[in-house]
């Protein structure tokens, strides 16, 4: 019989119905598997794959889909050909990354010369920035070089990051750095 | 990587040196455990003895920094031996090419070297590259010498440059014996016989040094010598450290690139015309595929994605909307915080990075900022930049710099692809919902363009920029990863017929063999044309069903650039007949009929061939026209033994580091690489040969530990494992100290000092480098004093010189000269 893991855990809630324990060829545990149809029956699960280094192992999410929605598990994804299940030290602790107490929930701000960050609103981050990013880029934009010939930049403003980004978020950054005339962009793959 | 990790399972000999595989890729090891059950051998050389040592058949040290010499010694021994794959390298490789008569080496240079900094920035000198040029035929094709007799043809140069690391001069410089050096080579030229395969697995560890490309070439050489190239289990495999690293790069999130590894144009490039023309190579072989022929194709297809309908013939599809860098000169990290530190730059966003802790020279980096009148920090948690301002040894009062700090959510919270080491795509999907108050990066990019538009509506220098970005990747309010996907991927932009195939206006090109340029088409990044078509998001499939070789390919399984190719430069893989030289581990096969000992039809079979022409030969042996030679990216098709484009010089030479603890290089009257890019402000020092710093540092990783460590030292479980800054030493070097296993020391270089905890350990041993004892001793660079609370564990890039390889301008973090102090 060749299932993967999610026809495999069907099958094994099925198991623990009461219900064609033959199918498996073996009888589960019935703990075992009444706890693999918890995580399952009151979860939404979905694959990602491995936020740290580059081997591109995946994983499974279970969410709960009652009460604050947060993470309740995240395991090595069986059904993935990289990995197979496994993950190391980092990849097994995906889930403490996510739900971490000291993880930034709020926009902060630290005026010039303050000693301590104050919470802001979105809008007010945003639009803050927004008018930092247009006055330095207007003040010191190049239309020229030295030599006059036409160079349309600005190097008032650089920009490091960032390999920890998605592609479509890696490209839509690129393109408004690039828009606004920024050439002093760099991230990890320099250093 | 040319190859892929699960691809590991089918060598016959993996060369770990450079990297850690088994503690700072620790799946990877699945696949080398897998070789290793299938009868292959493993060599680890590294400085130090690591887990991935531990596991290898055979391990030897080397002192950090002098991997040329080790590597060099291995290209002699393979030459001297007559083990290189004849066949291979005389075919794929420009071994037969005939050099120009400017080019020579003396005295540790090549020729058409300048003493002296040239514009590009800090540098002890440069070459005049066109003295190593090639000698070509009235037809404008490179001169070669099949039979690699000739004296001047790149083989014969090779023999004699290399000639001189003989195994006596290697143990000299590097401190590993003659006889693990000869052990090394000889298990690993054993690959060169046909059918075997042997790859290299490297990180960091090579390239960040004054010489890190150079590294890689002479290992690529060696790779081309043995035939090691497209084939299953062989390769040049970095193995890269961040889940999307390989993207943001492809996407070029980098100063020199744009996307798809298309050029930054230069001031001197005024027109679209004159950019095309310069960046796109021309061969007048016809044998040479030259692929880089098509840049146009990408490049305004690129500017399509960028401007829309805004880009138009009329306008040069708004190519002089975009920043021109001066010709010659360098915006690299050391460039930039250079800059920054010079009060040239004003605003700054570390979005998703942590250079507080991660640039080499990290005090300088602290000091650069602040100096900003502004900086926006975006990141999941607080970080060694954002709060600069509160650092050790920081009055806030006297800090100007404005700081804005925006929360991110983590990966499991949003919806995107990432792209891994062996170049595959693959995508996410969203688990929970952010936390808090926590968005997106997407979102907040998208968020801040539309409040930037919305100034520039009002007023503003040069808006047309920034008012003609297309900028529509919302759906109901919200970012959508989907519509950028295909933005990338790229979309007709009218009706067109190809090969007598109508595409309709506003459907997904197939694949980048379509675009085209006259603005017809739009593609942000020509490597991923092909990943999400009409027939669906290509990176989110999930077969697991292998291909027809039975290799470990998974053609459905996500998608991988270009084209879904899993083992790049696969034609190499083939004989010139097409067929592979390895018939069990096979990755494409030609399966054309032949008629009269000639090819008539064509058929190829396995992996997406590296462009699907005929072989080069007939059955019969007669060689054909209408084929091309298999590394299609290279001008003139063939594998580079010869780099004339590189900075340093056409072959890789032995210098020691910017830092070290030897008064001359054994080999040359060089010291150091006379093309390293040296910083000199009032806060970049270096010492060499000083007695305050005797001692060879380097940096690594540890396994519970990411990079700065921001993402895993907020976290208790990690933590635990691994909850401080260490310096690991030899028992000689301790007991020479007087320190003990646990002891707090500090560790100083000529930038800072460092406090860490010693663990005094065999996996270090002194060097015996030319009659002289050297000690090396080795920090973890993941620590910063935000996490943990305690403030007591630093930054090892403190202590990390301010100097870099002259291609890439990576730092130079893997060697440098320390002391180790009781405390």
């Amino acid at each position: 019989m060749n299932l993967n893991r999610r026809e495999f855990i069907q099958v094994s809630g099925a198991t623990a119905a009461g219900l064609a324990v033959s199918t498996l060829g073996f009888d589960l545990k019935p703990v075992k598997s009444h706890a693999q149809m918890l995580k399952t029956k009151y979860a939404k699960e979905t694959t990602t794959i491995c936020c740290y280094c580059a081997v591109g192992c995946g994983a499974i999410v279970h969410t709960s889909k009652r009460g604050d929605g947060r993470v309740i598990n995240i395991e090595g994804d069986p059904d993935h050909v990289i990995n197979r299940g496994a993950l190391c030290s980092k990849g097994a602790s995906i889930k403490q990354l996510t739900e971490n107490e000291n993880r930034l929930t709020r926009p902060m701000y630290r005026a010039p010369y303050s000693t301590k960050w104050e919470e802001v609103s979105w809008d007010w981050a945003l639009e803050k920035i927004a008018e930092r990013v247009k006055k330095t880029r207007d003040d010191g934009f190049e239309k020229t070089n030295s030599k006059g010939q036409v160079v349309n930049r600005t190097t008032s403003i650089a920009s490091v990051g960032s390999a920890a980004m998605d592609n479509e978020e890696c490209w839509i950054y690129q393109a408004l750095l690039r828009s606004l005339g920024l050439v002093y962009i760099e991230h990890q793959a320099r250093i | 990587m040319t190859n892929h990790w699960i691809d590991l399972k089918n060598s016959d000999c993996i060369l770990i040196m450079g990297s850690n595989a088994a503690e700072n890729h620790p799946i990877s090891f699945k696949y080398v455990t897998q070789a290793m059950q299938n009868g292959a051998k493993l060599i680890s050389v590294d400085p130090r003895f690591t887990r991935t040592s531990a596991r290898a058949d055979f391990y030897t040290a080397l002192r950090s920094g002098t991997d040329i010499a080790f590597l060099g010694g291995m290209i002699n021994y393979i030459l001297k031996n007559n083990l290189y794959n004849k066949e291979y390298t005389a075919a794929y490789t420009n071994a037969p090419f005939i050099v120009g008569k400017s080019y020579g080496f003396k005295d540790g240079l090549f020729s058409g070297y300048t003493k002296g900094k040239p514009e590009a920035g800090p540098s002890l000198g440069g070459y005049d590259k066109s003295q190593w040029a090639f000698e070509m035929d009235e037809n404008k094709v490179p001169m070669m010498d099949r039979s690699l007799e000739n004296e001047r043809c790149v083989f014969q140069l090779l023999k004699k440059h290399y000639s001189r690391y003989t195994p006596d001069m290697v143990s000299k410089i590097t401190g590993t014996s003659e006889a693990d050096l000869i052990n090394v080579y000889k298990t690993f030229a054993e690959t060169g016989a046909k059918g075997k395969a042997g790859t290299i697995m490297y990180a960091m560890g090579w390239t960040q040094h004054t010489v890190g490309t150079q590294i890689i070439r002479t290992m690529a050489i060696v790779q081309l010598l043995l035939g090691n190239m497209g084939i299953a289990g062989g390769g040049v495999n970095a193995l890269r450290g961040e889940s999307n690293v390989q993207g943001s790069t492809d996407h070029c999130l980098l100063w020199h690139i744009w996307p798809g590894y298309l050029k930054t144009p230069s001031a001197s490039k005024d027109s679209l015309s004159v950019y095309n023309a310069s960046a796109t190579p021309k061969s007048y072989d016809s044998l040479s595929a030259n692929w880089w022929q098509n840049y146009p194709k990408y490049s305004v297809s690129l500017l399509k994605s960028f401007f829309g309908e805004q880009a138009t013939q009329a306008n040069d599809f708004g190519y002089n909307w975009l920043p021109k860098v001066d010709d010659g000169k360098a915006y690299s990290w050391f460039d930039l915080f250079d800059k920054m530190f010079d009060e040239k730059i004003k605003g700054f966003f570390a979005w998703g990075q942590n250079p507080a802790c991660s640039g080499s020279n990290a005090g300088k980096i602290r000091k650069a900022l602040e100096k900003l009148e502004w900086m926006v920090n975006v990141n999941l948690f607080d970080n060694e930049t954002g709060s600069f301002w509160q650092g050790p040894g920081v009055d806030p009062t006297k800090v100007k710099t404005e700081v804005f700090m925006l929360p991110a959510s983590v990966s499991v919270e949003k919806e995107g692809s990432i792209t891994n080491s062996g170049r595959w795509m693959q995508w996410r999907y969203q688990g929970p919902k952010p936390m808090g108050d926590s968005r997106p990066d997407g979102d907040i990019i998208l968020e801040l363009g539309h409040k930037i538009k919305e100034l520039y509506h009002k007023d503003g220098v040069l808006a047309e920029p920034i008012l003609n970005l297309k900028w529509d990747y919302d759906t109901n309010g919200a970012y959508d990863p989907h519509k950028v996907a295909k933005e990338i991927n790229g979309y007709f932009l009218k009706d067109i017929t190809i090969k007598d195939k109508l595409y309709k206006k506003g459907t997904l090109v197939p694949s980048f063999a379509f675009l085209q340029a006259d603005g017809s088409t739009s593609s942000g990044n020509w490597l991923y044309c092909n990943s999400y078509t009409e027939k669906g998001n290509m990176s989110a499939r999930r077969s697991d069903k292998d291909a027809v070789n039975n290799i470990g390919l998974y053609p459905e399984f996500a998608w991988c650039w270009p084209v879904n190719r899993r083992i790049i430069y696969n034609r190499a893989s083939v004989d010139p007949k097409g067929q592979p030289w390895d018939k069990d581990q096979w990755v494409i096969k030609f399966e054309g009929e032949q008629k009269d000992g000639k090819w008539v039809s064509n058929k190829w079979t396995g992996d997406v061939p590296d462009g699907g022409w005929y072989p080069l030969e007939n059955p019969d042996g007669s060689k054909r026209e209408d084929s091309k030679y298999p590394f299609i990216m290279r001008k003139h098709g063939h594998g580079q033994i010869f780099g004339p484009g590189r900075a340093d010089g056409p072959f890789p030479e032995h210098y020691e580091p910017l830092e070290c603890p030897v008064e001359k290089n054994f080999l040359n009257p060089q010291r150091v690489n006379p093309t390293a890019v040296v910083y000199s402000s009032s806060e970049d020092s270096h010492a060499t040969c000083d007695p305050r710093f005797p001692f060879v540092g380097t940096t690594y990783r540890v396994s519970e530990h990411w990079q700065t460590g921001l993402m895993t030292r907020p976290q208790p479980w990690l933590m635990e494992l691994q909850p401080q800054m260490f310096v690991e030493m030899s028992e000689e070097l301790a007991k020479l100290k007087g320190i003990k296993n646990g002891e707090r020391v500090k560790v100083t270089s000529a930038r800072a000092s460092v406090e860490c905890t010693a663990v005094v350990t065999k996996r270090f041993k002194p060097f015996n480098i030319g009659g002289n004892l050297v000690h090396q001793v080795g920090v973890p660079w993941h620590f910063g004093w935000r996490w943990p609370s305690t403030g007591a564990e630093e930054s090892a890039n403190l202590l990390t010189p301010p100097a870099g390889d002259p291609n890439t301008r990576i730092p130079e973090t893997k060697a440098f000269m320390v002391n180790v102090i009781k405390l």
